[in-house]
């Protein structure tokens, strides 16, 4: 690891003004950033620790949505009564992320900027764009089972780890941002994350020395809410494939359908296409079937890659279909 | 490494408080950068001084000397490392001991004794919940920091619905809530039984 020098930050104004030193980061929970430190992947001069900030609260907005403060943990986030009751996906999506006591150090702005899993990019003798631009990508014609299927480029297949996202981008939540000249601004989730195009290295919308302060959660729309993440293993591992769905159903006919995926792109995956072949469609196979593929238009895949594309229909079909019956 | 030692301190502006390191440069472009904490571990305050990189693992084990704690993969997968923070289970490996001044940290020598063992480290031992020992450490204060996740009514990936305010600790929760304390010996459903007699009330 590269030496630092470390300070304390105690409010958010001194904290981004702090982040201006050249070589400068933020650190949260760490649980992400010093293992890549360790690495070498990462390499700050300077860390302004923001995990002290009075930004942990979990609190219900007038208009019946609730905000998530940017340094909540996700332990307690998924384990919020509020979030629990009302968002229940979103509380799926965490306990399925990580292990117990990698949920309690991590928090919900650093699970936004968690980076990818690739493993050329954690190996800094590969080839990766995202690691050092204009490198090349060793994960294409390499091993790529894990790697993108929609919306990937030339120059990255990288996925974006995150399962909390993926809730997130299907409740329509907004990420609130701090500017260093002290500005507040609100960015939807489903546009925070940047698709990879020539610069894969550029994975979020924030400006330089711009910090998350917290997640707005609009009121639930009407429906059932189900995630569920397919993987290598039962528990501790990152999503195949991950999808969450929000449906709702009227005499057997759909009324109401939210459709994300987690696993398959460089940012957590909303499908407007798959929505839009739901409603006002009867709640059968035959339906998800026909929404699914509606998902999965314009997937490729990279070769050892190619089964996420079939597993991502047959997972929204089975998701969809338990929400619906209640499972 | 070699070369003068300039101690140019790194001024704490304005609601920055504390933790602030001092750079020592090491010639041209290098520099390491030290800290002067105080940890409190296991009720006692101790006073350090660590480079900013170091682990809180690596000062428990290398400053402190307190050896309990197991380094295995220092990448957060396997769990040996596991310590109490404020009560709650996390990875040492993955933390700063500059970021953890003030807080209450235990580790497995914090637990219990011989003679004196805290009854999960009392339950791995009746129910022969290790082999080799080497994540036993880390095993037991995940268990400790998992029984008061579960007592509380923390949801997990099994639970079949989230909203529901308790938890029965099955054999499949246990299974699912210490999923990140790999045993490479597989004495898992020996360290399954030791925290199911912990749950329900101790041995018979």
């Amino acid at each position: 690891m590269r030496s630092f020098t470390y300070e304390r930050a105690t409010d958010a104004r001194a904290a981004v003004a702090a982040v201006s030193r050249p070589g400068a980061k933020f650190i949260s929970g760490g649980t992400n950033l010093l293992d890549l430190m360790k690495l070498e992947v990462e390499r700050p001069s300077h860390l302004v620790d923001i995990s002290r900030l009075p930004l942990r609260g979990i609190e219900e907005l007038p208009d019946g949505g609730v905000r998530i403060g940017a340094q909540a943990a996700n332990s307690d986030t998924a384990a919020d009564v509020l979030v629990r009751s009302r968002y229940p996906v979103l509380s799926q999506a965490l306990v399925a992320g990580a292990s117990g006591q990698l949920r309690n150090k991590a928090s919900i702005g650093g699970n936004l900027l968690q980076r990818t899993r690739c493993p050329y990019f954690y190996d800094t003798a590969a080839d990766c764009n995202k690691r050092e631009p204009s490198s090349g990508c060793s994960a294409i014609g390499g091993f790529n089972r894990i790697h993108a299927i929609l919306g990937a480029s030339g120059a990255c297949i990288a996925t974006h780890p995150s399962d909390m996202a993926v809730a997130m981008a299907v409740l329509g939540a907004h990420v609130e941002l701090l500017g260093a000249d002290g500005s507040a601004r609100r960015v939807a989730v489903t546009d925070f994350h940047r698709l990879p195009g020539d610069t894969p290295h550029v994975e979020t919308v924030l400006e330089p020395r711009e910090m998350i302060t917290g997640v707005v959660l609009p009121p639930p729309p009407p429906g059932r809410q189900l995630y569920r993440k397919v993987r290598d293993r039962a528990s501790y591992e990152f999503a195949l494939v991950s999808v969450a769905v929000i449906v709702a159903t009227e005499r057997g006919v759909i009324s109401g359908a939210r459709v994300a995926f987690g696993g398959v792109a460089h940012k957590p995956w909303r499908s407007v296409e798959a929505e839009a072949a739901l409603i006002g469609r009867p709640a059968a196979m035959a339906t998800y079937r026909v929404a699914a593929e509606a998902a999965m238009r314009g997937a490729v895949g990279q070769g050892q890659n190619d089964f996420k594309i079939e597993l991502a229909v047959r997972t929204l079909c089975r998701t969809l279909a338990d929400a619906i019956q209640g499972r | 490494m070699s070369g003068s030692d300039s101690g140019a301190t790194w001024a704490a502006s304005s609601g920055l408080a504390g933790g602030t390191s001092t750079e020592v440069e090491r010639g041209r472009d290098e520099f390491v950068a030290l800290s002067a904490i105080t940890l409190n571990v296991n009720g006692r305050r101790l006073r350090l001084e660590v480079d900013t990189r170091t682990s809180l693992l690596d000062a428990l084990r290398e400053h402190l000397r307190l050896t309990g704690t197991k380094k295995g993969c220092d990448h957060g997968q396997c769990g040996a490392c596991t310590v109490l923070l404020n009560g709650r289970r996390i990875y040492s490996c993955l933390a700063l001991a500059v970021m953890h001044e003030d807080d209450e940290i235990v580790t497995i020598e914090g637990l219990g004794e011989p003679g004196d063992l805290h009854p999960v480290q009392a339950a791995f031992v009746e129910c022969d919940g290790f082999q080799c020992g080497y994540c036993t450490p880390g095993q037991i204060c995940s268990a400790v920091g998992m029984l008061a996740e579960a007592a509380a009514g923390w949801p997990s990936h099994v639970t079949a619905d989230v909203s529901s305010p308790r938890i029965a600790l099955s054999g499949a929760e246990i299974r699912e809530r210490m999923s990140g304390n790999i045993c490479r010996c597989a004495a898992y459903p020996n360290i399954v039984a030791a925290i199911r007699i912990v749950s329900e009330g101790g041995p018979a």
